[in-house]
């Protein structure tokens, strides 16, 4: 895979430094069969660095997902070597089995079966509440 | 669609008003009501102990003509099988018109209600939610003060597991010129989420650990109980536990029409000798506990407009 060349995938730019490895396991790029490249601490003029991810295929993916990890992500298809289109994420204002409630007094503890719900509850830094018990979450917490 | 209470925010100031327009209605002709929910069944499902909340609920029912079934422990229930909160609710609506749980998990309600066809009441759930205590409180402090809007309102004890705090806080920062002054130690101080809610509706707010300085410039004293079993360790319940207790010299500097309030049960935090005291108004709490709940079961099941 020509790192700088993609003929029909999707770039994920505009990684938070170190959130790559968070991006492959949410997507599970890791299950892929085509190629998957990752470039930790990229320089970067605004960002000072970042991380980027590149897909050598085009894939269906959960943007809530990607939205919750880093809502600064850039995410550009590709098809036919050519820019697509270029989507700028925001804050999802729900999240749906993404993350787990971690409260051991909330119903989600004990009843595995129920969907886990978040709703954005501010939007920057971005905080989420567990729609069953309140109990908040922001990205890696 | 059934309407349900879960959280005290299910309802606006006006359906809010409109049931302690009700309430007192119920209090003044009692028996104009006496069949108003007849040959309506009310579900009691409490997976978690109570006295006051069940036998309220099922004297409001009684009163208004209905009839009620239920239990009152979870291990009288098949939740110690392992049935789901969903599958129970589904159970038991073939039975039921009106459903009031109670449940040791914080959103075990909620559940209930995005499974169930008929209305339900959230009669306490875990350290969040009691929204029913919280229209008692609202009536009982619109008997006292003929408004809600405006007063200064002390809450103290356990602020962080208080599920009656928390939907008293709810409920009462919608209503303009409302302070509250939140007292407790710092192991038990009110969790941000509430706080929100009071920044969110503009309201304001001060937190201090003793309750002493601040009694004079309160309308109401919301005292309330450490509970044991919201603590993970006794240790930690044993210290606290006796943190708050208001005695009859405490009140001394309160304003003369000051009350002191209280959901019950208490342990120790509330000397029996505040009892004889005028501003003690506890008990009456329980009393209206029972009407307001006449008029929110009139209301879930569509006969608000009798």
């Amino acid at each position: 895979m020509n790192l700088d060349f993609i003929d029909n995938g999707i770039v994920l730019n505009h990684i938070q430094a170190g959130r790559a490895m968070q991006i492959v396991e949410a997507l599970k790029l890791h299950e892929l069969e085509s190629t998957v490249a990752i470039l930790k601490n990229v320089k970067s003029t605004r960002m000072g660095k970042k991380d980027l991810i590149k897909i050598d295929e085009m894939i269906d993916f959960d943007v809530d997902a990607l939205g919750f990890i880093d809502p600064g992500i850039t995410v550009t298809i590709i098809k036919h070597g050519k820019i697509a289109e270029k989507k700028y994420l925001t804050p999802p204002r729900t999240l749906t089995n993404i993350i787990r409630c971690k409260n051991p007094r909330c119903i989600t503890s004990t009843e595995q079966e129920i969907n886990q719900i978040f709703s954005l509850a501010q939007p920057e830094p971005p905080v989420y509440r567990c729609q069953y018990c309140q109990a908040a979450y922001t990205n890696g917490k | 669609m059934p309407r349900h209470l879960i959280d005290i925010q299910d309802f606006t100031q006006e359906e809010i008003a409109a049931l302690i327009a009700r309430s007192e209605d119920i209090i003044a002709r009692p028996q104009d009501y006496q069949d108003s929910a007849a040959r309506q069944k009310l579900a009691t499902l409490f997976f978690e102990p109570s006295t006051r909340t069940r036998l309220s609920f099922e004297a409001a029912m009684l009163d208004l003509g209905g009839s009620i079934l239920g239990f009152a422990s979870q291990d009288s229930s098949s939740a110690t099988k392992g049935e789901s909160v969903a599958d129970t609710i589904r159970t038991v609506q073939c039975y039921a018109d009106i459903i009031a749980m109670r449940h040791p998990k914080e959103g075990a309600p909620l559940v209930a209600a995005r499974h169930a066809t008929v209305p339900i009441i959230n009669a306490g759930d875990g350290g969040q939610n009691h929204p029913t205590q919280t229209l008692t409180d609202l009536l009982t402090l619109h008997r006292e003060f003929g408004q809600l809007h405006g007063l200064t309102i002390g809450l103290c004890g356990d602020l962080k597991f208080g599920r009656t705090v928390h939907s008293l806080i709810a409920a009462m920062a919608r209503y303009p010129g409302v302070h509250f002054v939140l007292v407790s130690p710092k192991e038990l101080v009110a969790p941000d989420y509430v706080i929100d809610v009071i920044k969110r509706h503009g309201a304001t707010y001060e937190e201090c650990r003793t309750m002493d300085a601040v009694m004079p410039k309160l309308d109401a004293l919301y005292m309330t109980r450490v509970q044991r079993e919201r603590f993970f360790n006794e240790a930690d319940y044993v210290r606290l536990k006796d943190s708050f207790i208001l005695t009859p010299d405490k009140l001394k500097h309160a304003k003369p029409n000051m009350i002191v309030m209280h959901p019950l049960p208490r342990v120790n935090e509330v000397s029996v000798l505040v009892d004889a005291l005028a501003c003690a108004k506890y008990f009456d709490q329980v009393r209206y506990g029972k009407f307001i709940r006449m008029a929110l079961i009139l209301k879930l099941l569509g006969r608000d407009a009798a």
